[in-house]
C-alpha cells in the first residue's frame, strides 16, 4: 500500500467534501430558488448510493449464495424502517452463518 | 456565551452516540480492505461526512484515480451546497466570515437537521458546541474500529464485506418507502449501474466514473420529472 498515494487521496476527499460545505455558508446569502437545481441535488444522494450498491453487493462476499441471502436479509430490514448499524451488522450475521452452513454442507 | 455552547454539546450528543456506532464500522472496513489504522482515522478527521468517505474509501482499495476519488466523492457531497446555504439564512447574522468558514466544515447532514430545528438563530457557540460533540463521537468511534479489527479472525472479515452495502440500503430502502420518486431514482440508478457492469463494451467503464454518469443521469432526469419543494428536500435528507 502506497502512503503516498493514500494520503493524496486522504487530501483531495477532504478538498471536495469541505468546498461544498463552506462556498454557499460564506458566499451565498440568498435561498436558492432554481426549480431544477434544487431537485437536482435533492435526488444525488439516493442514486449515487443506489449505484455504488448493486451490483457490486452481490460480489461483496465469498460465495453469491450468501451475498443473495444476506441481501434479502438487509433489505427486508431496511423496508422495515431499521437503523444504519443493525442493518449492516444483521447482513454480515447472515453472511457469516449463510458460509459457516455452506461449508459443512459441502465438506 | 459558555452555556450555550453547553447546550449544543447536550444536543449534539445523540448524534453523537449514533456517529459511534457509524464510524466503527467504517473503522473497521478501512482495516479489512488493508488500510492502516491511523489513515482510517484521518480520514475520519478530515472528511467528517458518511456516504463520502465509504465511497472514497472502495475506490481508495480498488485502486481508483486520484480524480475519480475527487469526482466521486464531490458529486455525493454537492448535497451540502445545498444545506449549508440553507444554514447560511439560519444563523445568527452577525456571525463573522471567519467563523462560517470555521463551523461549515462539522455541516453534515444530522448536524443540519439538528440547526434547522432550533427557534430563532443559530449562534456561533451553540453551533461550536454541537459540532465539537459529534466530532469527537465520529473520530473516536473510528478508531475504536479499526484497532479492533485488527483482531478479527479471517471468516468474521468476510462477512464484514456486505456491510457498507447494507448501511447504503438502510439510508435510501426507507425513504424510497415512503416517496415513488426516490424509488424510481433508485431502481433507475441500479438499472444504470448494471447495465455498465454487464453490457460488453460499457463494462471497460471504471466504477467511479459509472457513479457519477448514474447520479446525474437520474437526478437530472428526476429533477425534470419531479421537481421537488424546498421543504420536502430538507425533511426528507438522507443521513
Amino acid at each position: 500500500m502506497n502512503y503516498g498515494r493514500i494520503l493524496a487521496a486522504i487530501a483531495v476527499m477532504a478538498l471536495v467534501t469541505y468546498l461544498p460545505r463552506m462556498l454557499p455558508m460564506v458566499l451565498f446569502r440568498r435561498r436558492i430558488t432554481q426549480p431544477f437545481l434544487k431537485s437536482f441535488l435533492y435526488y444525488v444522494p439516493y442514486a449515487v448510493l443506489a449505484a455504488m450498491t448493486f451490483p457490486e453487493v452481490l460480489y461483496s462476499t465469498a460465495s453469491l449464495l450468501s451475498a443473495l441471502v444476506g441481501l434479502a436479509v438487509a433489505l427486508l430490514l431496511a423496508y422495515r424502517g431499521r437503523g444504519l448499524l443493525t442493518v449492516s451488522l444483521s447482513a454480515c450475521g447472515t453472511v457469516f452463518l449463510c458460509e459457516r452452513l455452506l461449508a459443512l454442507v459441502i465438506s | 456565551m459558555n452555556r450555550s455552547f453547553w447546550r449544543g454539546a447536550k444536543d449534539g450528543l445523540p448524534i453523537c452516540l449514533g456517529y459511534v456506532s457509524v464510524s466503527f464500522v467504517f473503522g473497521m472496513m478501512c482495516v479489512e480492505g488493508g488500510l492502516p489504522a491511523w489513515a482510517a482515522a484521518l480520514i475520519s478527521m478530515t472528511n467528517l461526512t458518511s456516504a463520502g468517505q465509504f465511497a472514497g474509501l472502495s475506490l481508495i482499495l480498488s485502486g481508483g484515480t486520484l480524480l475519480e476519488i475527487g469526482m466521486t466523492t464531490f458529486v455525493i457531497n454537492l448535497r451540502y451546497m445545498l444545506m449549508s446555504l440553507s444554514l447560511s439564512q439560519k444563523v445568527d447574522e452577525r456571525m463573522s466570515t471567519l467563523s462560517r468558514a470555521l463551523l461549515s466544515f462539522g455541516n453534515t447532514d444530522e448536524v443540519f437537521a439538528v440547526c434547522m430545528q432550533q427557534r430563532g438563530a443559530v449562534t456561533t457557540p451553540y453551533l461550536s458546541g454541537l459540532i465539537a460533540c459529534v466530532y469527537v463521537g465520529w473520530a473516536l468511534g473510528t478508531i475504536l474500529g479499526a484497532t479492533v479489527t485488527s483482531v478479527l479472525p479471517e471468516m468474521v472479515r468476510s462477512a464484514l464485506g456486505i456491510a457498507i452495502y447494507g448501511m447504503f440500503l438502510a439510508i435510501i430502502i426507507p425513504p424510497a418507502r415512503k416517496l415513488k420518486p426516490v424509488l424510481y431514482t433508485v431502481l433507475l440508478s441500479m438499472a444504470l449501474s448494471s447495465l455498465f457492469y454487464y453490457a460488453p463494451l460499457l463494462s471497460g467503464v471504471s466504477r467511479g466514473w459509472v457513479i457519477i454518469v448514474c447520479a446525474v443521469a437520474v437526478s437530472a432526469l428526476m429533477a425534470w420529472k419531479f421537481p421537488v419543494s424546498t421543504e420536502s428536500a430538507q425533511q426528507e435528507e438522507t443521513p
